[in-house]
């Protein structure tokens, strides 16, 4: 489909590290079922490197895509360069999607977002509060970028 | 393989068809209105093509209108009975919750112009009742517009009974029988229908094209003026290549509409049949009182799209009320009114056949959404969610 691009669809039919992990280091869930997409992204942190990343999605095209580029984006990563990555970076590394799809890279940032936060709040590191999303505004209904 | 299961979004210009329609391409070019020849004889064929389609719809070939559309032939129908209506201080127009957006759109704008519009809810089934349509009746109703068959779910609503109670309160009955038409028996005058509006491109004809009936002496509303085409109630040169297709189409569909009703009703149980074994899915609207083309199914746990987008990476051709493959927030409106929750909507597949299908391309389509289903179910934190127990099957 000419939705997408040659990136989103390979991102699409190929999903790089998809799966759940059975001892993740941090776990963030966003999105929520009424507005068809939620987002799981698990971390394995060592040494403060992003050792591993899987995610799980509930969504159409541009969501899968979009976590999967995310996974790809930080795998490898320190925290702080993960935490840099924003979803602009994302829709880049896709080669764009379409403008009604933004909110889907908007959902990938958050879902690594949150569980990075996981991570500290898991292992009591602190951590400046508003780096991450409001993660109670992901309940309030759907948003558009 | 490649299958195309998409016959209600737009069908394939049949061979016979296009061979109708080229000639007025190549050779009888002329414009019906023009005085030579060959304009004299595309209008022998215009006429020729009217009286074949108003025959097979029992109606007179004055009181058929040949348009650019369903969209169209909705919008002039309500908006024609919308103003003798104003003329008449009566201002309320009865519909349903499942209509076309052509149907809707247009009653939308009424409502803001000051009309009153009131939405039958249906059944789980995406049935009315003509009993409903009574009840909504008041003194101030100008318009009931019911469509004749649903495009999403493919319930078939009962448009003589309804009509019959329009007749008798005296209240004008327009139906959308764009789904409908060349699918399943229509007779105008049996079934109470004072305007009806129709689209080529369903039933095998070219897209563009498509007709409006109006009872005659119902005053109608120029919505495009011009030349004077089509007594003067729709201007423009008409769409010569197109109507031949559409009467050409409308004929061929007509003709065979029993035997295409079994065969692709046929192929319609099958799939049915084959789906239902998913587990955690569900039909949308009733198994046996549907258009014999339709299959609607919701799957829990998954989004339309990729569905879809998966299928595409297959060879099927297939469509959704998921909001993603429409473009908006919010999945369809027609899942949504027949009681699906959100997020079961969002995991809506519709199949739509035709005579072309084959029981081959079934099987194909048997084994593979059962794949596509459990491939993106593995990936939805949703559906892990449910299989844990975490949260509870709604299907």
């Amino acid at each position: 489909m000419a939705l997408y691009t040659d990136t989103v669809m390979d991102h699409f039919l190929n999903p790089r590290n998809v799966g759940s992990m059975e001892d993740a280091d941090g776990v963030g869930e966003v999105g929520n079922a009424k507005c068809g997409d939620i987002m799981k992204m698990y971390v394995k942190i060592k040494d403060n490197v992003i050792e591993d990343v899987r995610f799980e999605t509930f969504g159409c095209g541009s969501a899968i895509a979009s976590s999967s580029m995310a996974t790809e984006l930080i795998k490898g990563k320190t925290i702080e360069e993960a935490l840099a990555v924003t979803n602009k970076d994302v829709v880049n590394a896709l080669g764009g999607l379409p403008a009604i799809k933004l909110h889907c890279s908007v959902l990938a940032e958050e879902a690594l977002k949150t569980a990075i936060k996981d991570y500290y709040d898991k292992n009591g590191i602190e951590y400046d509060h508003t780096q991450f999303p409001d993660c109670d505004a992901c309940e309030h209904g759907c948003h558009m970028v | 393989m490649f299958v195309y299961a998409d016959n209600a979004a737009t069908s394939k210009v049949s061979p016979a068809v296009l061979d109708a329609m080229l000639p007025f391409l190549k050779d009888t070019y002329g414009n019906p209105s023009s005085l030579h020849t060959m304009g004299q004889k595309a209008a022998e064929h215009l006429l020729a093509a009217r009286e074949s389609m108003a025959r097979h719809l029992n109606c007179e070939p004055k009181e058929l209108y040949f348009t650019s559309g369903g969209s169209e032939s909705d919008n002039q129908a309500i908006i024609s009975a919308a103003k003798v209506g104003a003329r008449r201080n009566k201002k309320h127009i009865i519909t349903t919750a499942i209509e076309h957006h052509a149907v809707l759109h247009t009653l939308a704008q009424l409502e803001r112009e000051g009309y009153t519009v009131t939405y039958l809810p249906v059944s789980s089934t995406g049935l009315v009742t003509a009993e409903q349509v009574k009840e909504a009746i008041t003194e101030e109703t100008c318009l009931v517009t019911i469509m004749y068959a649903n495009n999403e779910i493919g319930t078939i609503l009962p448009v003589k009974e309804i009509g019959a109670v329009c007749k008798e309160k005296g209240v004008y009955f327009h139906t959308d029988a764009v789904q409908a038409a060349g699918h399943i028996h229509i007779d105008v005058k049996d079934q109470n229908i004072d305007m009806l509006s129709l689209s080529a491109h369903k039933f095998h004809g070219p897209k563009g094209v498509g007709a409006l009936y109006v009872r005659s002496g119902i005053p109608i509303t120029v919505l495009i003026n011009g030349g004077g085409q089509e007594k003067g109630k729709r201007s423009g040169t008409e769409n010569m290549p197109g109507i031949m297709g559409m009467a050409k189409a409308f004929d061929d569909a007509c003709n065979n509409i029993d035997a295409n009703a079994a065969k692709v009703g046929a192929l319609r149980d099958k799939l049915i049949a084959g789906l239902s074994k998913i587990p955690h899915c569900a039909l949308n609207s009733d198994p046996k009182l549907r258009l014999p083309g339709n299959v609607n199914f919701c799957f829990e746990g998954i989004e339309g799209e990729s569905l879809l987008l998966l299928l595409d990476s297959k060879g099927i051709c297939a469509s959704s009320g998921s909001a993603c493959a429409s473009g908006s927030l919010d999945p369809s409106h027609v899942l949504l009114a027949i009681g699906r929750p959100h997020e079961i909507a969002h995991g809506s597949l519709r199949l739509s056949l035709c005579e072309y299908n084959t029981e081959e391309e079934m099987d194909y389509i048997l084994q593979e959404v059962p794949k596509v289903v459990e491939y993106l179910r593995n990936m939805s934190p949703m559906w892990k969610d449910l299989i844990s127990g975490k949260k509870n099957f709604t299907l």
